[in-house]
């Protein structure tokens, strides 16, 4: 015999009548939500439903892929690699060395050909491969009040190993901002300078609240390496687009970052002449570098998957109602037919 | 109770102690003093008892887990007895190094709130047993204070050597020492129902020397000391002695009155505490409730490891990789100036960089185990319990008692019970006897009718016209009309209102009456209230027939030391006349002799034997004259027994004073012989005395069965589950209840396996262990597919049955049984066999119980469930729900049960799958960052997946999802089985949902990551950085995991809606009024929505493609199912969704009639069984 309680109940007969004002106290509540008794709606999948659902999406869905498959159509994209071509031939075996080395000449001039009329704007791109802007040891190194706020300038605890040059703390610090793309273009079409408006490719909320109108860099690529683009020290934070668009890390190893803004038309066969300064280090993780010329539509830039995957899934549900709809029909069940019970499939339960 | 009544003075007790009493034995009593027998009791001297050695601890018990001062370091330390959390707290360990992918406070705040939560639970479950202890510590009993006088005290307060005064119907506040009674003799009774689930009362008695202490004033100088055992558990044994006026005197269980049994059919007694508190031997007794967790809960663990090693396993192949990409790539990467590296992401020393690599794996991956699922689940059930708690159709509206949820971890396991133990007395009857028929002089009288034959009857007339009407046939036998009389049910003109002056053998009937009214041993109480009598009676029965007697107006009023005074009503003067018996001699009842009889001389100074007894006893003791009536009586009793009544044959012979006072004699130099054949004497005397009977009739008492127990027990066997009674009754008793319960019926093979009187153990077991054997071969040979069996074992041999070498035979052969009942077991046996049961099928059982006596039971079962509104609360505290009535059962399980099973293993289901699909998208970004450990999403969204952000869309499926109504659930108790058999959380579905998981995860990553991949996303030219592409990840995440809880539901109310949209709603607000912050704040979120998301249509175009692609394969999936395998409750919705049911009424009928487990027990199976016997008796005579 066990028991965890303390003793009886309050015995004897009184406690019974004490009881009887306590006993209305005692009764549930009946309240809908209580008894369960919501009203519910009980929608169950039946085959009407299964094959209206799958129509449904099928017909949503292939016109938005047609819509979408035509908006990245729309798009004219050219896209130039370059890391390779812009290595002089005796540097070719040894493609670190000639980056790294101050006196090399890095101009280098290549031609691209315009396929289709591409309209204003065009975006000027750089793309990177093989780059881990994602990597967290990159990611967690930068400042971002220190980049805000120039009280807080010397707030570089979070940037290691990129934090002090020369006993100095660095504005703007980090990993980041240090390997800051350096690669310039100037376009030239019929030998007429083709301007690239560098404003305006950055987000408007991180000029105006992230990258402070105050903030100047100060000891930047001051330190015993040197690591990208060197900034105008003269030239506030929020101004530094470049500075601001390579900041937002990518989310992927292979990424594209606006450069500029090409403010103008061009025809198709026309050929643009790009001048390069091919300064940027991705040689020594074999990283692509290339340029890209790019409209949008109103979807974005040219990328036919989401068209693609809109078409096959709605083609998939396409299929799937098709393929319900037949199975109905070929081998019907009659809803709510008692004779699929399980105590009528198998007689005897169990 | 004393108020209001009059009790008829009677000093001596000896009426009722003919043979309960036996004398002491002398064993034991040198051991006093020595180890173990070192407690020493001042009598009345509490003060004495201050200081040590003989301060003992006090009267005040605490079944509380916790105190002030433990509960932290407790209740921290059980919370985090849980894998799972115990790994969030490395992890917020962790989380404040270096090596943590997000900030601490993602990491901790999370951990704490899940902990706080569960924290809080338990300290208001404590909060209120302590609130519990405070109440039995409150109770008042009357102490001596000193001076003769008696003052009030709380239980608490009551000392060791305390001179208490307990009165009629009060409980012991400690183990006292029984010093003396009302009665002369020092005898109290006293009820042990809570201790050991025995109603029958107990007899103790005081040793003489202190009988005279039967007066408060009288306590004014008593001193007296006592030594005794140390305190200990066994409730039947006591050693000690009391030294009282320079003597010893043994003292043995007999004068020990303990805690928690309760004074009955006596005034007052005096005693003295000698055990107080947690020494009492009931306290002693008590083991803390077990924690119990449910069937589910124990799978989800086995989940949680599988989950546990894919997170090792990703995290190893993170660490592998990280440890390769640092040796040969990172020294390539010189934007990482990897020659400044630090020990995280050193290229020198790829292993340790991997191994610290590994720490911050597991934690990045911590999102696969969901933190907030116990939390989650905690939260439901809690729900769920309070829905139980509110049922209204649970509520018993007599007692005011509602059913309770005690424990709320075990909602979901009443959805798979399998098999219900189950107490008889005050569980499936209320211990209250009915008069409900009788037979007099080869005439049955009582209202006749036979509820098993009126159904099968009217089933087959509805089966020759081709209809069912299920209705009409299991119109159950309830009886609803409720006699305002207690103990009186009984309907028949023809005896009523003296009716039966009218009868043909008006003779037979009034002596029929005058057995009933004068053979017994009960004292009439006058109620001042009413004017009429109630009877104090040994038994239920006992007080059943002198109601009756009362009623057919032969009113017993008085007894005095030799006399019973009788009033009868109605005469053929039509005047009350009140008659005096003279009582000669009294043979009293025991379970050996089954018959009782007195001697009386009536007024005429005749002398007449009465005598009521077992049938079979009675019938054997008839003269040849006598047997007149026995054709028509043996008919009759038959019926009765198969109505599951208790019947007893009255017999009456007439005496010769000569003859009498020759036998008489005899028998008083057997009384007053000494010896061991005293016994047999006395026995032989008696049997000399009751032979050469005249059979008059025979009464029938329904053992009454609370209200809708048949129709339960029919119910649940419908439902498939298998019900073993285990009484502490005895087998006939337990055999009537088998009847009336439709647990056994006529035609049911019964393997009765009785106790066998020797001493040799093994010969005893080799006999029992061959009637086991004997009715498992008699099953196997058994070729006729309605054959029942029923198997019915006696506590003594159940003790040999449950051994380790026997007790597979005995279980294999219970199994087999369609019922099985164990009578005369102690509540240890109870325990056994409920552990036997659990262990031995694997499958889930119940035990049911009111008393004390089966509280181990109760803990032993995987749930306990106790009956409330009884007297004792043990089975209700120590149970983990309580309803008010066995009828409650049939809701509980077969509603609340089936609910709660389903939505609980759907709701771990989905968590599951909503971690997988979430969590390893983290895992496969890791791989795109060279396994740096960087996430994609911001710390917040992720420490407000889980907690905020799909918590409440959880929870509504877990608390409020309904497959099926209420109504069909009952109506059809065959989807019960869906739990038992566990159909919604089986391994194949639990891999299912997480192959689901991964897909999701699939899908959702790939999906976004080639549509953001390198172009612009929106007109404006800017590409994905990885703020925007985290965050369209979890948007779409959101929908996916929203769109699919929405496609497991099948049960819309307004809440769940909200919770839904509103969960959706709340991400987008979320990132809202996030992205409004400062980027102090919001970092990488600073107007992420307005501006760059909300703004492309790139990003809502990827949110309806990932979120319908998503949830497609499922989709498929579950239209496949519903389609080809369609489950149960599948077409029963469609069935209600047609309103099929209220256009088709003959066929849903028919599927309610069919939709049960072909069960061989209840009331439907045995309206059957009944059917087939008349079918085959038609046959036979055509």
């Amino acid at each position: 015999m066990s028991s965890n309680t303390p003793s009886s109940s309050a015995g004897g007969v009184g406690s019974a009548d004490s009881a009887a004002p306590r006993r209305n106290s005692k009764r549930p509540k009946y309240s809908k939500f209580t008894q369960q008794e919501l009203p519910a709606c009980k929608p169950i999948l039946t085959p009407r439903w299964v094959i209206s659902a799958f129509m449904l999406v099928s017909i949503v869905f292939i016109p938005i892929g047609v819509v979408s498959l035509f908006a990245s159509r729309d798009v004219v994209e050219i896209v130039d690699r370059y890391e390779t071509a812009c290595v002089p031939d005796n540097f070719r075996n040894d493609k670190v060395s000639f980056i790294q080395n101050e006196t090399t000449n890095k101009i280098c001039t290549r031609n691209l050909t315009v396929p289709k009329r591409m309209k204003q704007p065009i975006y000027v791109y750089y793309q990177l491969d093989n780059f881990y802007q994602n990597h967290r040891r990159y990611v967690k190194s930068r400042s971002d009040s220190q980049l805000k706020d120039n009280s807080s300038w010397d707030d570089v605890s979070s940037c290691k190993p990129e934090d002090n040059a020369n006993g100095m703390p660095i504005v703007p610090c980090g990993l980041i901002a240090w390997s800051l793309f350096n690669d310039t273009y100037n376009f030239s079409l019929n030998n007429q300078q083709l301007a690239v408006n560098k404003r305006g490719i950055s987000w408007k909320s991180d000029r105006d609240s992230k990258f402070g109108s105050d903030v100047f860099p100060r000891n930047f690529q001051n330190g015993l390496l040197i690591g990208g683009k060197r900034l105008d020290p003269n030239v506030s934070l929020s101004e530094q687009e470049d500075l601001i668009v390579w900041m937002r890390t990518a989310a992927l190893p292979t990424f594209r970052k606006l450069y500029g803004k090409i403010e103008r038309d061009l025809q198709p066969n026309e050929v643009i002449q790009v001048t390069l300064e091919n300064n940027y280090n991705t040689y020594s993780f074999n990283g692509k570098k290339r340029l890209v010329l790019s409209t949008t539509s109103w979807l974005g830039g040219k990328n036919d998957f989401l068209g693609i995957a809109y078409l096959t899934v709605g083609g998939l549900c396409f299929f799937l109602a098709l393929s319900f709809t037949i199975v109905y029909l070929v081998k019907p069940r009659r809803l709510g037919d008692p004779s699929y019970l399980s105590w009528n499939r198998n007689p005897g339960g169990h | 109770m004393a108020k209001g009544r009059i009790r008829a003075k009677l000093r001596k007790s000896h009426l009722y102690t003919f043979c309960l009493y036996q004398g002491p034995n002398g064993k034991g009593q040198q051991t006093v003093g020595g180890p173990g027998f070192s407690r020493i009791v001042h009598c009345n001297g509490p003060q004495l008892q201050s200081e040590r050695p003989f301060k003992y601890r006090s009267n005040d018990i605490s079944t509380t887990k916790y105190s002030f001062i433990t509960f932290l370091p407790k209740a921290l330390y059980e919370q985090f007895n849980r894998v799972a959390n115990l790994y969030f707290l490395g992890c917020a360990i962790a989380s404040v190094t270096p090596l943590s992918p997000f900030s601490a406070l993602s990491m901790i705040a999370p951990l704490a709130f899940v902990v706080g939560l569960s924290m809080a639970k338990e300290a208001l479950e404590d909060w209120k047993r302590f609130m519990q202890d405070m109440e039995v510590n409150s109770r008042k009993v009357k102490v001596h204070t000193g001076e003769g006088a008696f003052g009030k005290k709380a239980w608490e307060k009551v000392q060791v050597g305390d001179v208490v005064r307990v009165e009629k119907d009060q409980f012991f506040p400690a183990d006292l020492l029984l010093l003396s009674s009302n009665y002369e003799d020092g005898i109290c009774y006293v009820e042990t129902m809570n201790l050991d689930g025995e109603t029958n009362l107990k007899a103790k008695r005081a040793l003489e020397v202190t009988l005279d202490l039967d007066e408060d004033e009288d306590f004014k100088n008593f001193k007296g000391i006592i030594k005794c055992e140390d305190p200990n558990p066994s409730l039947y044994t006591f050693v000690g002695n009391l030294e009282y006026n320079d003597q010893v005197y043994a003292l043995d269980p007999s004068q020990i009155l303990l805690r928690d049994s309760k004074l009955r059919n006596t005034a007052y007694i005096y005693g003295v505490a000698i055990f107080t508190g947690p020494d009492s031997k009931v306290m002693m007794n008590s083991t803390n409730s077990p924690s119990k967790r449910s069937r589910i809960e124990k799978k989800m663990d086995y989940i949680i490891y599988v989950l546990f090693s894919v997170l090792l396993v990703i995290s190893l192949i993170s660490s592998f990789g990280f440890a390769v990409e640092i040796k040969y790539s990172m020294p390539e990467w010189w934007f990482l100036q990897p020659q400044e590296a630090d020990d995280f992401y050193n290229p020198e020393e790829p292993v340790t960089s991997g191994i610290s690599h590994m720490v911050t794996a597991l934690m990045l991956y911590g999102y696969l185990l969901p933190i907030s699922l116990y939390v989650s689940i905690e939260v439901v059930k809690v729900l769920q319990a309070t829905f139980i708690n509110q049922d209204i159709h649970m509520y018993d509206e007599e007692t005011g008692i509602p059913a309770q949820a005690r424990t709320s971890n075990l909602n979901e396991e009443l959805g798979q019970v399998d098999t219900i133990l189950s107490d008889k007395t005050g569980t499936l009857t209320c211990n209250q006897m009915d008069f409900l028929k009788c037979s007099i002089a080869g005439t049955a009288y009582g209202s006749s009718t036979n509820a098993v034959e009126l159904a099968a009857a009217k089933q087959m007339a509805n089966d020759l016209e081709g209809k069912v009407e299920l209705d009409a046939v299991v119109s159950y036998s309830e009886k609803d009309r409720q006699s305002p009389i207690k103990g009186f049910n009984f309907e028949d003109s023809r005896l009523m209102n003296g009716n039966w002056l009218k009868e043909a053998k008006v003779e037979d009937i009034i002596l029929f009456f005058r057995i009933l009214a004068v053979c017994h041993t009960a004292i009439p109480e006058l109620n001042e209230d009413t004017g009429s009598y109630t009877y104090e009676a040994e038994s239920p029965d006992e007080g059943a027939f002198l109601v009756a007697a009362r009623e057919f107006g032969f009113e017993f009023f008085q007894r005095t030391q030799s006399s019973v005074f009788v009033r009868e009503k109605y005469t053929a003067s039509g005047k009350p006349i009140d008659r005096e018996y003279k009582i000669l001699n009294v043979l009293e009842f025991t379970s050996k002799r089954k018959r009782m009889t007195v001697i009386i001389k009536d007024e005429d100074g005749q002398i007449l034997l009465m005598c009521k007894g077992a049938d079979s006893i009675i019938f054997d003791r008839l003269s040849k004259d006598g047997r007149f009536y026995q054709p028509d009586t043996t008919k009759h009793l038959n019926e009765y027994g198969e109505a599951g009544l208790r019947t007893l044959a009255l017999a009456y012979k007439k005496l010769e004073e000569s003859e009498y006072s020759a036998w008489n004699t005899e028998f008083q130099k057997a009384k007053t012989s000494i010896g061991a054949d005293r016994d047999i004497m006395l026995e032989n005397a008696a049997e000399m005395m009751e032979k050469d009977l005249i059979l008059i009739g025979a009464t029938a008492v329904e053992d009454k069965l609370q209200k809708g127990v048949p129709k339960c027990i029919d119910k649940l066997a419908q439902a498939g589950l298998k019900l073993w009674v285990l009484t502490g009754d005895k087998m006939e008793t337990a055999i009537n209840i088998g009847f009336s319960c439709s647990l056994l019926r006529q035609g049911m093979k019964q393997i009765c396996i009785p106790a066998i009187d020797s001493d040799v153990k093994e010969e005893v077991k080799g006999a029992i262990l061959k009637q086991i054997n004997n009715g498992s071969e008699m099953i196997k040979a058994e070729k006729d597919p309605h054959a029942a069996f029923a198997l019915i074992i006696d506590g003594k041999t159940l003790s040999y049955a449950l051994e380790d070498d026997i007790k597979q035979h005995f279980l294999d052969l219970g199994v087999r049984c369609a019922s099985v009942i164990c009578c005369r077991v102690s509540p240890k046996q109870k325990a056994l066999v409920t552990r036997l049961v659990k262990l031995g099928t694997g499958k889930t059982t119940l035990a049911i119980g009111d008393g004390a006596n089966d509280v181990g039971m109760i803990q032993e079962a995987d749930i306990g469930v106790g009956i409330s509104g009884v007297e004792g609360m043990q089975a209700v505290m120590a149970s983990d729900f309580s309803v008010a009535q066995f009828r409650f059962l049939e809701r509980l399980l077969v509603v609340h049960g089936h609910w709660c099973y389903k939505r609980i293993a759907q709701m771990i289901c989905y968590f599951f799958y909503k971690n997988i699909a979430f969590g390893l998208t983290l895992f496969y970004f890791e791989a795109f960052t060279g396994f740096s450990g960087q996430s994609i999403y911001n710390d917040w969204y992720m420490l407000l997946f889980n907690v905020v952000l799909t918590a409440l869309p959880v929870i509504s499926l877990g608390v409020l999802e309904q497959d099926v109504s209420s109504e069909v659930c009952l109506e059809f108790p065959a989807i019960y089985q869906q739990g038992p058999r566990n159909l919604f959380f089986d391994w194949y579905r639990i891999l299912g949902w997480m192959a689901n998981g991964l897909l999701a995860s699939l899908i959702i990553f790939i999906l976004n990551i080639v549509i953001f991949y390198n172009q612009a996303f929106r007109a404006g030219g800017q590409t994905a950085d990885m703020a925007a592409l985290g965050a369209t990840m979890f948007t779409c995440i959101i929908w996916s995991v929203n769109i699919q809880i929405a496609l497991t539901m099948s049960h819309f109310t307004w809440i769940q809606h909200t919770t839904i949209w509103g969960s959706i709603a709340a991400w987008y607000l979320f990132l809202f009024v996030y992205g409004a912050l400062p980027p102090s704040i919001s970092a990488d979120a600073y107007k992420l929505l307005v501006e760059a998301l909300a703004p492309a249509p790139m990003y809502w175009t990827a949110t309806l493609l990932v979120a319908i692609t998503c949830n497609l394969p499922y989709m498929t999936h579950i239209a496949y199912q519903r389609c080809f395998e369609p489950m149960d409750h599948h077409i029963i919705q469609e069935i209600k969704y047609y309103r099929k049911d209220v256009e088709d009424q003959h066929m849903w009928t028919k599927e309610r009639s069919k939709a049960r487990q072909k069960t061989k027990i209840g009331f439907t199976a045995r309206v059957e069984a009944k059917i087939r016997q008349i079918r085959a008796m038609m046959n036979k005579k055509h």
